[in-house]
């Protein structure tokens, strides 16, 4: 019993949040890549902040339900529909058994978390239900949905229709989008010229943007100051011996265009970095469009810090309106 | 070698042991990130060697960002004065050197590749002064390698072999990245080696490939079971040269869930290994003798 897959929708993918611990083998924590918007989801239909839920790209799918369930939808502006008829978003809704969930066209953001009590009860594996495509790990046969599935819920608390959060609370991305970032790792090889263009520069995220991490186009080429490649690492100015990559990090391979590594990140290779997006901003990537307008604001740790505090106090107060 | 730490954002500290690769700074990666697993820190999430860097995530709201730096710094002095002896396993590897699965892969890219007019293994047989393909089997597969960093994707070892930098086979990465790899391809780019865990993009030349899974995350072949990825940091692999005939036995051995690699338990001692390789390395590799 549970939730039939009618249609797939792009990429649809179950996720919870994450599979820390295993990075040094090169399997990636996964997880949802807007955890906010995944948390709220939970506690709308009251499950625990953690439970998982489906990660929706761009275009939903349509589920028939074969049990009755409160679901809630947040994060992109993808508007849910029981039946044809639209339910609102960032609010528990009834979908009774038989019915038919899908969704309208996208009007904003990138990625929907749609949460249904009980969760969604595919196997444990490694401490988590999260879908490691790249690996075949996890979530449901370890890839992405496909018409036909059944996936199964787990047991949940009965919660009333109609919570809801105030839009105060409710994350929507910038136009132009702001990713703060940390200088540091291999930012020593550009040049001062070219660390202050990359901040000055407004980037595009290019179509090759997805939970691995997303690419940026648009801005300056980076000058490098010039060094004989040391041993083992390469001929290329941009390469260094081969080293692990922090969440969030941005390498430029070439020079030319940045790539932030995210949720499903690639743990290591060949490519300088010039800095990590800090821990609040890794939400907010998950919800960019193909060619958003997007600019790298450079921070301190103690702003990096302070942001941090302040998403979790977001995330406390998303709790306390829901408890 | 001087130490270089950076911090990765506001969850990572990210460590150079030195700007080029040498046994020496994996050593002095692994003596720490080793220190750092036994000290057992409140607040570190994961602890990620790699070839001569490592990197470590922690969460500040559990330990301050300067409080990690502080303790890290603290591990490396005390890794300083400690001996440099690893106890680790060599573990066995089959390759089907020169295969007609990554022959037909390489032909397919061929223009992407610096020589179009040979293969992956002759190129780099002559740009390393070997004598052609069985020189470079020989050189390839007569020491053993330290696997130096797992990652990438699941459970890819990248490797270096145990010889004097004058003796190490170094190759570029083809031009443009290929769109395909066999999975379990062999495979070489700067002066490391890697295994492809899974089938997909790669940019690292094609020597050969092993017949034995080393990642299964459906945990079904008997030596997976346990846990899904065969690699470890430290681990040291030997290659093992085997021809079509027993590369299909193995294959059908390890369908059957009979196979298993040879795995033996060894110590490592870099003192050892920097006063005489060769003796270093064959007392290693003797240690398969009898597995």
């Amino acid at each position: 019993m549970g939730v039939k897959v009618v249609k797939p929708g792009l990429s649809t993918t179950v996720q919870d949040q994450g599979r820390p611990g295993y990075y040094h083998i090169g399997i990636p924590v996964s997880g949802g890549m807007d955890l906010l918007s995944l948390t709220a989801a939970n506690l709308l239909v009251g499950n625990p902040a953690g439970a998982a839920v489906l990660e929706i790209v761009f275009a939903g799918p349509e589920l028939e339900f074969t049990q009755d369930a409160t679901v809630a939808v947040t994060g992109a502006h993808l508007p849910p529909k029981v039946d044809g008829v639209e339910q609102p978003l960032w609010t528990s809704f009834p979908v009774k058994k038989g019915q038919v969930l899908s969704f309208a066209f996208l009007k904003g953001g990138a990625r929907a978390y749609l949460a249904v009590t009980g969760g969604f009860d595919v196997p444990v594996v490694l401490g988590s239900r999260s879908t490691y495509a790249l690996g075949a790990l996890g979530g449901h046969q370890g890839r992405k949905l496909a018409a036909g599935d059944e996936l199964p819920l787990g047991q949940g608390a009965v919660v009333a229709a109609g919570r809801t959060l105030p839009e105060a609370l409710r994350r929507k991305p910038g136009q132009p989008a702001e990713l703060r970032m940390l200088p540091g790792l291999y930012w020593h090889r550009i040049t001062e010229a070219a660390g202050h263009r990359f901040f000055d520069d407004t980037w595009k995220v290019a179509p090759e943007a997805d939970r691995i991490g997303y690419r940026f186009k648009g801005g300056t080429a980076l000058e490098f100051n010039p060094r004989e490649q040391p041993f083992g690492a390469g001929s290329d100015p941009s390469n260094i011996v081969d080293a692990c990559y922090p969440y969030g990090s941005v390498q430029v391979p070439g020079g030319t265009e940045p790539i932030v590594l995210h949720r499903d990140a690639v743990s290591g290779g060949g490519y300088f970095m010039v800095g990590t997006v800090i821990s609040a901003d890794m939400d907010l990537i998950g919800q960019l469009q193909p060619h958003t307008p997007t600019r790298f604001v450079k921070v301190t740790m103690e702003e990096a810090l302070a942001a941090r505090a302040e998403r979790r106090g977001v995330l406390y107060r998303i709790a306390a309106h829901l408890s | 070698m001087k130490t270089r730490y950076s911090f990765g954002g506001d969850e990572h500290i990210f460590v150079e042991c030195d700007e080029e690769m040498s046994l020496e700074a994996f050593f002095k990666g692994m003596s720490i990130t080793t220190a750092l697993k036994e000290a057992n820190i409140k607040g570190v999430t994961e602890i990620c060697p790699a070839n001569a860097s490592f990197q470590v995530r922690f969460d500040p709201d559990v330990i301050a960002p300067d409080a990690m730096l502080a303790e890290l710094k603290r591990l490396e002095a005390a890794a300083q004065s400690a001996p440099s002896v690893l106890d680790t396993r060599i573990i066995e590897v089959p390759v089907l050197y020169n295969d007609p699965w990554t022959h037909e892969t390489l032909m397919k890219f061929r223009e992407r590749h610096q020589d179009p007019t040979s293969t992956d293994i002759e190129y780099t047989a002559r740009i390393n002064g070997l004598d052609g393909i069985d020189g470079f089997i020989k050189a390839h597969s007569g020491a053993p390698w330290f696997v130096s960093m797992v990652g990438f994707v699941a459970g890819l070892p990248f490797l270096y072999q145990m010889v004097d930098r004058s003796r190490q086979i170094q190759s570029p990465k083809y031009l443009r990245p290929r769109t395909d790899t066999p999975r379990l391809t062999v495979g070489h780019g700067g002066c490391f080696a890697c295994i492809y865990s899974v089938r997909g993009a790669g940019g690292y030349q094609m020597f050969g490939i092993t017949p034995m899974p080393i990642y299964d995350p459906n945990q079904t072949t008997p030596y997976l079971r346990d846990f899904m990825c065969l690699f470890k940091p430290g681990d040291i692999v030997k290659w093992k040269p085997v021809d079509r005939a027993e590369y299909d036995h193995i294959v059908a051995e390890v369908d059957a869930g009979r196979w298993s690699p040879r795995i033996a338990p060894v110590t490592f001692s870099l003192a050892e290994f920097q006063k005489d390789i060769d003796a270093s390395n064959r007392r290693i590799m003797e240690a398969l003798d009898g597995r």
